[in-house]
């Protein structure tokens, strides 16, 4: 194999890490390009490690995820119909594996948990020699498991996660996040809320007590508030709260007449389920017809809070009703495979997946620090979120946000979710030491070894 | 004022789980000496009772609607319920949206076939073991009854509303003189609570006014005595905690309306029940039933926006913290017998 695509910036950043280290200079100097990182692939195959849940609260979202992986590869080693190769601006993949090398993969069970999830991965990484972490469904997972494969000299493809802090204040050089952010939830939303509910609003936020409760509480407070509405208050609800009737009671007593629930998975279909019982969209506040926002929507999530979600505003990374070409080939791909379309989840694994093997590609090598250099600033399109920046800064994906609502006529089980409004990626990109990421610093990409 | 109303009423429902799932505890510790922590899980199939049954109701065929296409562009196949052929789609619609309360013919025996296998299939033979073994074993039957579960339903909440007829709200504050949303209250917890209360009543009133209660409150008091006196105690036994299932079924049938079902809500409510059933005394049916009323009331309280104001993170220890101060007071909780778990 050739190393000659490697550039002058990745050998410097891969010596300047070994030499520090105290190691010898990075083996992929020699004529074999594949060593001098961690779990060089040396055989005619190269091992991928996909960490999802595969138990605990998130373990369907974890399912489609896996799905979605399974699909890549197939498509990554020339089988089916390619789905979104086809339709990728960069033609670097040719269905022939990665770099020429049959692609297989491992598989890791987060449990939603992070020191399960370090542990997973760390297990595929140091027994069956994955050369890449990808997954998750959790911001504390993500940010976990980025970290471990930044000691370790793996490159990590996060999942689903939406934190601010995953590319903010705890950003990492070999860490990589296709999926939009907290920030970018809050930015899409405002002008669409303002738009149909006013800009004078007295908000409650519920939010959930973790990592990405905070960020979108943040985001969306900060949002909201430049356009003119007011944060009544903003109440912390445990993580394994499953009633949230004591937190809902009081909204109508302090005068809101918007409630905000900062709430995901289990926790969202709970308190959107608890706060349409206590009938407060059937109510009168302020001379308005009271209203809830669910910032963060999944459309697995939506199908447990049922009819509750009709006409309530939040925001996602992907639908699959998008009829560009390529969310229409994922479609496809993905519906005849399994027989129902796919989740966002899906969506930015599969996207992950691809974005990985075709930045080896195009670097040549498999060497962490040479896929970071060909990931960074790397712009492309036809994944199904249009014209898409992996922004060198900060590692975060920069594209069009989708803002959704719950529909009222739903034709299907999966039908659940109508789209108002594409954001144009100009109104959610923001600095990269904007506030709500200070902080973080991405360091230097460790390619291990 | 209206705040303190609020939050009472928001204690109700929640106790109401509390004392079901604990009076069900204190019943099978009272009898068989058994500590069930499976009782949250009976709790939880009770609750996928409701939903079994409404996917019974909606079990469909298709048809293809040429007209419409579906997300690959082929035509739409509409899933039609079997119901409907059977009765037309009008009384269709009322049977499928009474699935909730149907449940509870639904669920009576299932929950009491459960129980019986759980206590003749594995728990008897731990009847003689240290408590720690039926602890042990009683944990590990309830993550293998949540992980078949799981198996068939997934891991996300499964939507499972009430009738259509008690969706809404109720609003107490107009009622009492408050400002109108000031004090409301959704139509399904007050049903709920109401339910609770009859289950509770007609559980006592089984045991109190009944030959077979007579017998299992005697053997619940002197097991050998009412065995030398020729009664089968045991057969009884078992028979009490195939009721015991059934009340915590029942009480997650009901449930489901409230919170979505979900393979891990009993284990959300176990450790509280345990919880209630001390600080309410281990072997006492009243004390049991009043501790998870004030237990779940407490819980509220700790909730409110004021409270969590000045105590940061009360509502997550406010059950534990009570507990610690009753049972410094009382050792053997609220109505606690003397001779229960202190041999």
């Amino acid at each position: 194999m050739s190393n000659s695509k490697l550039t002058r910036r990745g050998l410097i950043k891969t010596g300047a890490v070994a030499g520090a280290a105290g190691l010898t200079l990075p083996t992929y100097l020699r004529a074999d390009g594949h060593a001098g990182f961690t779990n060089a692939p040396t055989g005619d195959t190269v091992t991928l490690g996909f960490n999802v849940p595969q138990s605990g609260p998130y373990a369907d979202e974890g399912a489609d995820e896996l799905r979605a992986y399974e699909l890549a590869v197939e498509h990554l080693n020339g089988g089916g119909d390619g789905g979104m190769m086809n339709t990728f601006s960069s033609k670097a993949l040719k269905g022939n594996g990665i770099l020429g090398k049959k692609v297989e993969y491992v598989t890791g069970d987060t449990q939603t948990k992070s020191d399960a999830a370090r542990a997973s991965a760390r297990s595929m990484i140091e027994k069956d020699g994955a050369v890449m972490i990808t997954g998750g469904s959790s911001s504390g997972v993500a940010v976990a498991v980025q970290a471990l494969c930044q000691e370790a000299g793996v490159i990590f493809m996060a999942g689903l996660t939406h934190s601010n802090d995953t590319t903010g204040k705890d950003r990492k050089a070999n860490g990589f996040r296709h999926f939009f952010n907290s920030y970018m939830s809050g930015a899409a939303l405002a002008p669409v809320l303002a738009a149909n509910y006013g800009t004078d609003r007295k908000a409650y936020h519920l939010t959930a007590d973790y990592n990405w409760g905070y960020t979108t509480e943040e985001a969306v407070k900060s949002s909201t508030e430049a356009m003119g509405w007011e944060t009544v208050a903003a109440v912390k609800t445990p993580l394994t709260q499953t009633d949230f009737s004591s937190y809902i009671a009081p909204v109508l007593q302090s005068g809101a007449d918007t409630l905000v629930l900062n709430h995901y998975g289990g926790n969202m279909v709970n308190s959107l389920t608890n706060a349409v019982q206590f009938g407060l969209r059937d109510k009168q506040v302020n001379g308005k017809d009271f209203q809830i926002i669910v910032p963060l929507y999944s459309r697995l999530m939506a199908k447990g809070a049922g009819a509750n979600v009709k006409g309530i505003f939040g925001s996602t990374n992907w639908h699959w009703s998008l009829q560009d070409e390529g969310s229409q080939a994922f479609v496809k791909s993905f519906g005849t495979k399994y027989g129902f379309p796919p989740s966002q989840a899906a969506h930015t694994c599969y996207v992950q997946a691809l974005l990985y093997a075709d930045a080896v590609e195009r670097a040549g090598s498999f060497n962490p620090c040479a896929v970071v250099e060909a990931l960074e600033d790397f712009e492309f399109d036809g994944m199904g979120n249009g014209k898409t920046l992996y922004r060198g800064d900060d590692h975060q994906c920069f594209k069009d946000v989708l803002v959704v609502k719950g529909k009222e006529n739903p034709t299907s089980e999966f039908d659940l979710l109508e789209i108002v409004e594409v954001t144009p990626v100009a109104q959610v990109t923001y600095e990269p030491d904007h506030p709500q990421f200070a902080g973080g610093n991405l360091g230097t990409c460790n390619p291990g070894a | 004022m209206d705040a303190i109303i609020l939050q009472v009423l928001n204690g109700l429902d929640k106790g109401s789980a509390y004392a079901l799932i604990a009076l069900g505890l204190t019943l099978i510790f009272g009898t068989l000496g058994v500590v069930n922590f499976a009782h949250g899980a009976l709790f939880m199939i009770g609750a996928f009772c409701a939903v079994t049954l409404s996917r019974i109701l909606t079990l469909s065929h298709t048809i293809i609607d040429d007209t419409k296409t579906d997300f690959l562009g082929n035509p739409l196949k509409v899933e039609v319920p079997y119901i409907y052929d059977i009765f037309g789609q009008a009384t269709g619609d009322v049977i499928i949206d009474w699935a909730v309360p149907l449940s509870i013919l639904f669920s009576i025996p299932v929950m009491v076939a459960i129980g019986f296998a759980m206590e003749r299939g594995l728990i008897k033979h731990f009847y003689k073991r240290p408590h720690a073994d039926q602890i042990l074993v009683t944990f590990g039957l309830a993550i293998v009854l949540q992980e078949i579960i799981k198996y068939f339903y997934g891991a996300n909440p499964i939507p499972t509303p009430a009738p259509a007829a008690f969706t809404g709200s109720f609003d107490f504050g107009a009622m009492l003189g408050f400002d109108p949303n000031t004090i409301i209250y959704p139509y399904w917890r007050l049903v709920y609570f109401a339910f609770s209360a009859i289950i509770i009543g007609a559980v006592f009133a089984f045991l109190q006014f009944t030959t077979f209660g007579m017998v299992v409150r005697a053997g619940m008091a002197d097991r050998e005595t009412v065995g030398l006196l020729g009664i089968n105690i045991d057969k009884r036994f078992t028979i009490m905690f195939g009721i015991a299932a059934a009340v915590a079924g029942l009480a997650g049938v009901m449930y489901a309306p409230i919170n979505s079902p979900n393979y891990h809500m009993g284990m959300d409510f176990l450790v509280l029940s345990f919880v209630v059933v001390v600080v309410g005394g281990m072997g006492s049916l009243s004390g049991a039933v009043l501790a998870g009323f004030l237990l779940g009331i407490l819980e509220s309280f700790a909730s409110m926006g004021a409270v969590l104001e000045v105590l940061p993170g009360i509502n997550q220890i406010i059950i534990y913290l009570v507990a610690i101060i009753i049972l410094l007071t009382r050792p053997r909780g609220l109505m606690g017998r003397k001779g229960v778990m202190e041999e």
